[in-house]
């Protein structure tokens, strides 16, 4: 498919598709893994991050000639965690069930690595729109990946789809899907299903997020302190 | 007594990797070789007991006093990210030697999600100061151990031959799951 690039349609395809930040990019681990028992609080985890990304890819975007170089980490810590601030008291005040199971997971958006990689690597360096709309593909992108995985776990460890039974009554649940290792092991399964359809990590963009230590700054975290400089390779030389 | 289930509590059976989920992205990063491992645990160990102790004090005597609890995320970021960079020009001037060891792995840390949410926890669960430092010092030595397990794992690993899409990624994390399931039962400690 050629789309003309940085038009809001190809990011937005980019962020679900082509770049998609959880299966092809393995960014945003910890939310993944952790809110996925059920496809709601998947789905409740994706939205608040998708609002968080684009308001943050916007205000970043919008600031990214004032905010001096040396001081952009702070100032872009200092943005996302405001409206992670405010999305925390949003859910609080309008859906409490959902507040409550996401539980920790609402504060830890700051350091989700998709937010601040986007920041580094896209708004920082574009336009208002463009990051407008890079936010919301990304975002959307992550949201989809996460009410999929959401979607299996709780199909196979409750027989249930967002609340609602879907299995017929003689099936058992497969617990386990649903406690921490099924987490695990259905990721594990997903990308392996990608890697064979020769769309998952490493085949398109061409690293392993598990090869080193550092390099692959998408997995490790430092993605947003080093700014893609891998240090302990400079520290070597 | 309390203290001391707590902490087993946090290291072994709520451990902070294998069923929070927290530091995911180091623990798949940097878990490659044994050394590294430990000293990413060594480095996280010290970062998340001294930031426990920091944020517990400015919550507990400066945020709550003053009403301002709601600002505690910009706060704790903040802080964890100044706290690292200190640490790092404090070890590179007077402890070479641990710098060595440690150093590449503290800019690191400031996104390990494990100490913005040892720090949100240590405030849920309404910790004191001292409590707080038990509990970050034990969810931090949790996470040596489980990265350390795996990177004897992933290094016994290599001689094995894994189907190819299987390889790399998706290994480590079935891996993962089968350690997830052998830590269950430090649950029945309890």
């Amino acid at each position: 498919m050629s789309m003309k690039k940085d038009s809001p349609v190809e990011r937005i395809w980019n962020g679900i598709y082509t770049e998609n930040p959880v299966l092809c990019l393995a960014l945003g681990m910890c939310p993944t893994l952790a809110v996925t028992t059920s496809a709601t609080n998947a789905l409740g985890m994706g939205l608040s991050t998708l609002v968080v990304l684009t308001l943050s890819n916007l205000i970043i975007s919008i600031l990214r000639n004032i905010i001096p170089d040396k001081m952009r980490m702070p100032g872009y810590i200092v943005v996302i965690a405001s409206f992670v601030t405010i999305v925390e008291f949003l859910l609080e005040g309008f859906v409490p069930a959902l507040y409550d199971s996401l539980g920790i997971y609402i504060p830890l958006i700051v350091v989700n690595c998709i937010i601040m990689g986007r920041a580094e690597a896209y708004a920082g360096k574009h336009g208002p729109v463009q990051s407008l709309f890079d936010g919301i593909g990304m975002g959307l992108g992550f949201t989809v990946a996460l009410v999929f995985i959401g979607g299996i776990r709780e199909l196979v460890g409750a027989g249930t789809l967002f609340g609602l039974t879907v299995t017929p009554g003689a099936y058992v649940p497969v617990n386990i899907f649903v406690l921490a290792p099924g987490a695990f092991l259905v990721l594990a399964f997903l990308v392996a299903v990608m890697n064979k359809l020769q769309i998952g990590l490493g085949k398109r963009t061409g690293w392993d997020p598990t090869e080193s230590g550092c390099g692959d700054c998408a997995a490790c975290g430092k993605c947003s302190v080093c700014g893609g400089k891998p240090e302990a390779q400079k520290e070597e030389a | 007594m309390e203290l001391i289930m707590l902490a087993i509590t946090a290291a072994l059976i709520n451990n902070v990797v294998l069923s929070q989920f927290l530091g995911i992205c180091s623990f798949l990063g940097v878990s490659g070789k044994t050394d590294t491992a430990v000293g990413m645990g060594g480095a996280l160990t010290f970062v998340l007991t001294l930031s426990s102790i920091v944020c517990g004090i400015l919550y507990n005597y400066i945020l709550a006093p003053l009403g301002l609890d709601y600002l505690k995320t910009i706060v704790f970021i903040l802080i964890v990210a100044a706290l690292v960079q200190f640490v790092e020009m404090f070890m590179k001037k007077f402890m070479k030697s641990m710098y060595s060891a440690l150093g590449i792995y503290l800019p690191l840390i400031t996104t390990n999600c494990a100490v913005l949410g040892v720090a949100t926890l240590n405030v849920q669960n309404g910790y004191n100061v001292f409590t707080g430092a038990v509990y970050g010092l034990a969810t931090a030595i949790g996470f040596l151990i489980a990265i350390v397990i795996l990177s004897f794992i992933r290094e016994k690993m290599v001689y094995n031959d894994i189907p190819k899409p299987f390889q790399g990624f998706p290994i480590v994390m079935i891996s993962s799951a089968l350690m997830s399931i052998a830590f269950f039962g430090f649950a029945s400690f309890k």
